[in-house]
């Protein structure tokens, strides 16, 4: 319910700073309920559309424990697409409809999934770093503030714990084996590591959608906080396995403890989600085309569910 | 040769298994609905899953250091012993739906009857498999009443599937010397004595559907004894690629 | 676009752990029909062998009450503790009770 009357907005307010949890009947401002909608449909799209790049490899997987492994995971991907919809769908929205918004352009998903899968070694890698860095986001969007939000990012992370560790198994098999497969190994880490820092997106300096996220708690940590956490943890996890990290500037900085990183490239950044990645348009076109496949079906479900009744 | 037997039986059912599976899985991210997407795939990876036990065992009959991936990833077109359903393209939902529905309402017939197999290893997999047969038999037996009973269109693509897919059922229920000689040991069951059963499910619920049952009699043969479709060569290239690409890899 | 946006039905799913325990609301599910539902939330929230029972329902035919009638539904009864047990007063050495 979004009314938006002072005396109200003041109670909204103070229960979030009391750290209270909204419900979809509570009152609350429309622009919280239309940040949700962009922020968890756009995360739901990204699950949806990240499960094509690891599909890719799913019919090619080398071993069958390998290959179960990824279908689980891709499986679990498209699950918490759903539990995020559903999420949304609390606040007034059709799953039709933000499908349709991301169809035509209108929701943004993740940009990451833009980039191609190569080699065996980017299963690994997505696990690794992609799973990695949603995971550090996802840890911290358990106490959203918007309690069906809330309780799908518990769910989620709960489930994504196996992701992050399958990614690394992988990587670390690889590193461990033939020369051909380190090869592999290291040319995913050359062509993820830079893609995966940029998914926490832009510098705190310059992330226009931050201010309200905050003060409604809808966001809990900025996104360099965010990126800072996972450069720390995973540069050790490389070096570990022996990759190299694709950056020259990188380094330890004994005073603070955390590793510093050079430069981002934040062109090739606007670029991807400006539509100019690898496969902005072919993920799109792949949504686009099995779900106008998938409509007869659905037409038949209904029509018979009608005659039912 | 009692145990070549089983070995070449096992296969049979590991091969089904995967190839079945491997199908199913090209399938993830292509469903009508997120909520079908992700049913098909759980049906998938209990056929992966399947076949990864049958392939140990068939390897542990072997005696010869092979391995369940050996099994699934190093053998050619010709020593794969699958029906020819399974090997059959997603055409469509309804080409899904129908393949899943021959096959189901026979594997659930088969492995009821495995579950009481004098090979003890056979038995145990056949009791756990049953159940998620079951559960497959009533997702598919479902979608073939909505599909048969919804609209125009939806009726029209599942009959055609339907018809076009016939023709590979009459190999599930052919006997070879492997199935006889087995049945006779009470290891494995003669399908012809549930073939029965089979077609009294396939025709009572083609009804329910509103659908014919298919008239033409010709059937096809030869998956069991290595002969394929087109199909299999190319799920084999794609599915093998990495371990016939590096061998000396392990993964 | 519209004739392919047609989903279908919206069903709230509860899941039940153990037996013992309460069934939970974990989430919704589309379907077209109650055998679907109850399919789709099979396959969707119990994955890790989280049930032992599920519940589907359609979400229009949940009620749920209204924030704003919260003070006049629940407030009332803050001031009735005569309904805790921790309101009365026991003699000294009074046991099982």
């Amino acid at each position: 319910m979004s009314l938006t009357s002072n005396a109200t907005l003041e109670t909204f307010q103070e229960r979030i700073d009391q750290g209270e949890y909204i419900e979809p009947k509570d009152v609350f401002p429309d622009e919280y309920r239309k940040h949700l909608i962009r922020q968890m449909s756009q995360h739901a799209h990204s699950e949806v559309i990240g499960m094509q790049p690891e599909g890719n490899w799913i019919t090619r997987a080398p071993s069958l424990r390998a290959k179960q492994i990824l279908l689980a995971k891709i499986q679990d991907e498209g699950g918490h697409g759903l539990y995020l919809y559903s999420a949304a769908e609390t606040l007034g929205i059709s799953r039709s409809e933000m499908i349709n918004q991301l169809q035509t352009g209108k929701a943004k998903y993740s940009s990451i999934f833009n980039y191609p899968t190569l080699n065996w070694a980017d299963i690994g890698a997505i696990g690794w770093l992609v799973d990695g860095a949603a995971i550090v986001n996802q840890v911290s969007l358990q106490r959203t503030s918007y309690g069906p939000y809330s309780r799908a990012m518990v769910r989620i992370c709960k489930e994504e714990s196996f992701h992050q560790r399958q990614g690394y198994e992988i990587m670390t098999k690889m590193m461990r084996g033939t020369n051909e497969q380190q090869k592999m190994a290291q040319d995913a880490m050359n062509r993820w590591w830079w893609p995966s820092l940029m998914m926490f997106g832009p510098h705190d300096s310059n992330s226009p959608n931050s201010g309200n996220a905050f003060k409604w708690k809808i966001k809990r940590e900025s996104n360099d906080v965010l990126r800072q956490k996972f450069i720390d943890k995973t540069i050790p996890q490389a070096l570990l396995i022996g990759l190299t990290i694709p950056d020259k500037d990188y380094k330890l900085n004994e005073k603070t403890g955390h590793y510093e990183i050079g430069k981002i490239n934040w062109e090739e950044f606007n670029n991807v989600i400006n539509g100019n990645g690898p496969c902005n348009k072919q993920r799109i076109n792949h949504h686009i085309k099995y779900h106008n496949e998938g409509a007869w079906v659905r037409e038949a479900a209904l029509a018979y569910s009608k005659k039912q009744k | 040769m009692e145990k070549n037997n089983l070995y070449k039986y096992i296969i049979r059912l590991a091969d089904n298994a995967l190839i079945l599976g491997q199908r199913l899985s090209e399938n993830c991210s292509k469903g009508p609905f997120l909520e079908e997407d992700l049913a098909q795939t759980n049906i998938a990876l209990d056929y992966i899953g399947r076949a990864q036990v049958l392939f140990n065992y068939a390897a542990k009959l072997n005696n010869n250091n092979q391995t369940e991936d050996d099994l699934a990833y190093r053998r050619d077109e010709i020593d794969y012993l699958n029906f020819l359903l399974v090997e059959q393209a997603n055409q469509d939902f309804a080409y899904i739906i129908a393949r899943q529905f021959y096959y189901s309402a026979f594997d659930c017939l088969l492995y009821n009857e495995l579950t009481k197999s004098k090979d003890e290893t056979l038995a145990s997999i056949a009791k756990k498999s049953i159940k998620e047969s079951n559960y497959h038999l009533t997702h598919t037996i479902d979608w073939v009443i909505r599909l048969g009973n919804g609209t125009d269109e939806s009726k029209h693509r599942l009959q055609n599937a339907i018809d076009a897919l016939w023709t590979y059922t009459g190999e599930m229920f052919e006997q070879d010397e492997i199935d006889l000689n087995l049945s006779k040991n009470n290891i494995a069951p003669n399908a012809l004595d549930f073939k029965a059963n089979w077609l009294n499910t396939i025709s009572t619920t083609l009804k329910n559907a509103t659908l014919k049952l298919p008239e033409n009699s010709f059937m096809m043969f030869g998956g069991r004894n290595g002969k394929h479709t087109e199909n299999l060569g190319h799920i084999l290239s794609e599915m093998q690629y990495l371990q016939r690409a590096y061998p000396n890899a392990t993964w | 676009m519209s004739t392919n946006n047609n989903q279908l039905e919206v069903w709230e799913v509860f899941i039940q752990s153990k037996s013992g325990l309460p069934h939970i609301h974990v989430g919704s599910v589309h379907a077209s029909d109650i055998k679907m539902a109850m399919q789709n939330a099979r396959d969707i929230y119990t994955r890790r062998g989280e049930g032992t029972s599920i519940w589907v329902v359609p979400t229009l035919s949940i009620s749920a009450s209204n924030p704003l009638d919260n003070e006049m539904l629940f407030d009332p009864s803050n001031d009735k503790i005569y309904r805790m047990p921790t309101f009365y007063v026991m003699p000294e050495g009074a046991q099982n009770i």
